[in-house]
């Protein structure tokens, strides 16, 4: 998340160079770099101290032993071993680790590519379609409504909906579309994807939202005046200048879900593996340094992901 | 989009919390524990760490009414209470915790054990606790994490259990029960008596068990066993190849679809059970009683090969000395005395000294919850509400019964980080 803060705070880059003359008028003796280092300052701070030197610890920690009840300062690479036992011993059956990861990349997708797909569609409506700006406010305010419930209870009301006596199975029974009811509806993987989307579009609406309305109104119109179909004005002017959003947005999107297991618990039943799972068990466990390895592990894993993606779009530049 | 942010920050950061962040915590609770009492030596104020079980609010209103005592509940589910009690022994007053966790927070040293002799009712404690055995002579089955086990210390500062009574309690007991399946008579229409229905195929896609490994584990112990598949020497204290055993059995049932979901939260299993998602699975007795006040037929169904018991009791942090360890002596006695123990056993629970929380009940009460007997009057809960109707029997019939037919303990096993690691394979398989 704390990548995300970094990107929120370069995607409404208006504010910083407005609060910077503002400062620059009044300390004019000062040094231009050292008014930046001091307006960049209480936010390293506060990442020095709230994520950098934890980050170090669990780092550290990941390398302990411990027992039942205490963490034993001494070099071990135990909470890795025991992560990945039998990945090799159990070949070609995958272990615990594997079987976890593959299960919880393949959610990541499925969320990935929904939310991408109506989140895309809900900020182009809210970019071109609707012209008031008020309106436009309105309409993004009730994308937030899935979060105005605790999450408790948003999981418990999927059960009248979803579950085997519930709307949706006695609708389609009476409807004599089914006999039975569908059990796949509620405790699968399409109940989780279906919690997630239905939480994390909103994540990928609004930096999509956030590049579309800053797109030169007079771009699209040139490429009406050129000739170009709705389609092609949409691939080749739309969505290239769209991509810091989308990049953004799918950031969000991945490393919420990666690390998920609230989620992912209740609306698969407890029975679906997640990474963020395995790190919960072994600290409930107290076996603190084997959840920190884990948490490397996810940590590090998601971070590739995030690499590769701003491959793709260089963020700094488009911006 | 605040709480979203909080909930993954929490699966990748619990490290940082529970360590690095408590320990900045933990400093700053302890600067504040001598506060009030140094500026007004009057408010006798204890802060209570537990499960929610013994947390009721009446409980806490009586109390500051007989004592002067004002309690502050701290509520952690039994996991959380175990890791505060490592992390932050500073931030709380009075622990009341499982038996079976005493494995963990004994050896770390954060707990002081209570002096027996100034606890008034201590010889009057249920002989559940003390011998292992029910008032009535019955023998109570001891494997796992018994309370009479852990009872005891061997000296004051002690980190090894004692074998024979000292004074030094390790908890004082406070509240126990017998857990067993909870099933929809209704919906599965024939009698059910053994373990072994949970993996009955029977039920495939309607069965449930906790998703709390030192606890699921002894109920997948019990319907291993149940199904004559394996006899263990000591279900609470499996050996490696046990628990692949036992892990084995779960893992083919769960993936041939045996299980609706797995449940880790009172209200969760209450909804699985009422919404008929599920029809039998392993259940808490005031979860059998929330269903069946909502008018879904429900049933706590006893078992021939015995109940899986868990007891908790009360103890302070080593923190705590002088006056505010005076207050906590006096706490653990007036909750020992009657209205409490009244109070837990309207709920379906068991009280440690049964004939104080007797005097707070009334006969017909007493007779409905205890004795087994049909009820003379409507039962109603502590806060009014209609549990029963006059004329039903308590499931499982006398605390006699209940209590004497226990066949194992919750527990923390030698081979515990083991038996986690599998358990992790066993949600993934």
């Amino acid at each position: 998340m704390d990548t995300s803060e970094d990107i929120l705070q370069q995607a409404s880059p208006g504010l910083i160079p407005g609060a910077g003359t503002a400062r620059a008028a009044k300390v004019t003796r000062l040094s231009p770099s050292f008014i930046s280092w001091l307006q960049a300052g209480p936010m390293m701070l506060v990442f020095l101290a709230f994520f950098l030197i934890p980050l170090v610890f669990v780092v550290i920690v990941s390398f302990w032993d411990y027992n039942e009840y205490q963490l034993l300062p001494a070099f071990s690479g135990r909470g890795y071993t025991d992560t990945f036992e039998g990945c090799i011993a159990q070949l070609p059956d995958l272990c615990t680790i594997a079987k976890t990861y593959l299960k919880t990349l393949k959610l990541c997708f499925l969320v990935w590519v929904i939310t991408l797909f109506i989140g895309f569609w809900v900020a182009y409506f809210l970019a071109f379609h609707v012209k008031s700006k008020t309106w436009q406010m309105g309409l993004s305010l009730l994308c937030t409504i899935p979060f105005w419930t605790s999450n408790v209870i948003r999981m418990i009301a999927w059960i009248p909906l979803l579950g085997r006596n519930g709307l949706v199975n006695s609708g389609l029974v009476k409807s004599g579309l089914i006999n039975h009811p569908l059990e796949w509806l509620l405790f699968s993987e399409f109940s989780v994807v279906l919690a997630l989307v239905h939480l994390f579009t909103f994540f990928m609406v609004v930096p999509i939202f956030n590049s579309m309305v800053r797109i030169d109104k007079s771009l699209i119109e040139a490429a009406y005046d050129a000739g170009a179909t709705g389609f092609q004005t949409l691939v080749n002017v739309i969505i290239p200048l769209a991509k810091p959003g989308i990049v953004i947005g799918s950031i969000f999107v991945i490393t919420i879900v990666m690390g998920d297991f609230i989620t992912i618990g209740v609306m698969g039943g407890q029975q679906i593996a997640a990474a963020g799972k395995i790190i919960e068990t072994r600290v409930n466990a107290l076996q603190f340094p084997a959840a920190a390895a884990n948490a490397v592990i996810l940590l590090i894993i998601t971070f590739l992901i995030i690499t590769m993606m701003s491959r793709i779009v260089d963020i700094k530049k488009e911006l | 989009m605040t709480e979203t942010t909080r909930k993954t920050g929490v699966s990748r950061r619990t490290l940082l919390k529970s360590t690095a962040g408590l320990a900045g915590l933990a400093a700053g609770s302890g600067a504040i524990t001598g506060f009030p009492y140094v500026k007004s030596a009057e408010t006798k104020v204890l802060r209570y760490l537990g499960t929610a079980v013994n947390e009721g609010d009446d409980i806490s209103k009586q109390c500051l009414k007989d004592t002067g005592i004002k309690i502050e509940y701290i509520t952690a589910t039994t996991d959380d209470v175990t890791k505060r009690v490592m992390t932050q022994p500073n931030s709380f007053d009075v622990l009341d915790t499982e038996y079976f966790s005493l494995k963990k927070i004994v050896p770390s040293g954060n707990i002081l054990a209570l002096d027996a002799r100034k606890i008034k009712e201590f010889d009057n404690i249920t002989p559940v606790f003390t011998k292992g055995e029910t008032p009535g002579g019955k023998k109570i089955g001891g494997q796992g994490t018994a309370p009479w086990k852990v009872l005891y210390l061997e000296g004051k500062d002690s980190k090894k259990f004692a074998t024979s009574a000292t004074e030094f309690v390790t908890l004082i007991p406070t509240v126990y029960n017998a857990d067993t399946l909870g099933i929809r008579p209704d919906l599965i229409k024939r009698p059910i008596s053994s373990w072994a229905e949970l993996l009955n195929p029977e039920f495939k896609g309607k069965a449930s068990i906790l998703n709390i490994p030192s606890i699921g584990i002894m109920d997948a112990a019990m319907v291993v066993e149940a199904t004559g598949k394996y006899k263990y020497a000591d279900k609470g204290n499996m050996t490696k190849e046990e628990i692949d055993l036992t892990m084995k059995v779960m893992t083919e049932a769960k993936k041939a679809g045996q299980f609706r979901a797995f449940w880790k939260d009172f209200n969760e299993s209450v909804n699985l059970m009422a919404s008929g998602e599920t029809v039998i699975q392993s259940m808490w007795s005031p979860a059998v009683t929330k269903v069946r006040s909502m008018g879904i037929a429900c049933t706590f169904q006893p078992l021939k090969e015995g109940y899986r018991s868990w007891a908790s009791g009360f103890c302070v942090s080593k923190g705590v000395s002088g006056a505010k360890l005076e207050w906590a002596y006096e706490f653990v006695n007036w909750f020992l005395s009657g209205y409490a123990g009244a109070y837990l056993n309207r709920q379906g629970y068991y009280s440690a000294v049964l004939s104080t929380a007797k005097a707070h009940m009334e006969p017909y009460e007493w007779a409905y919850w205890m004795e087994g007997k049909a009820a003379e009057k409507d039962i109603k809960a502590p806060d009014g509400s209609l549990l029963e109707k006059a004329g039903t029997v308590r499931d499982g019939g006398s605390y006699e019964d209940r209590m004497g037919g226990v066949a194992c303990w919750n527990a923390v096993m030698d081979e515990n980080d083991y038996m986690v690691r599998k358990w992790n394979e066993f949600i993934a398989a």
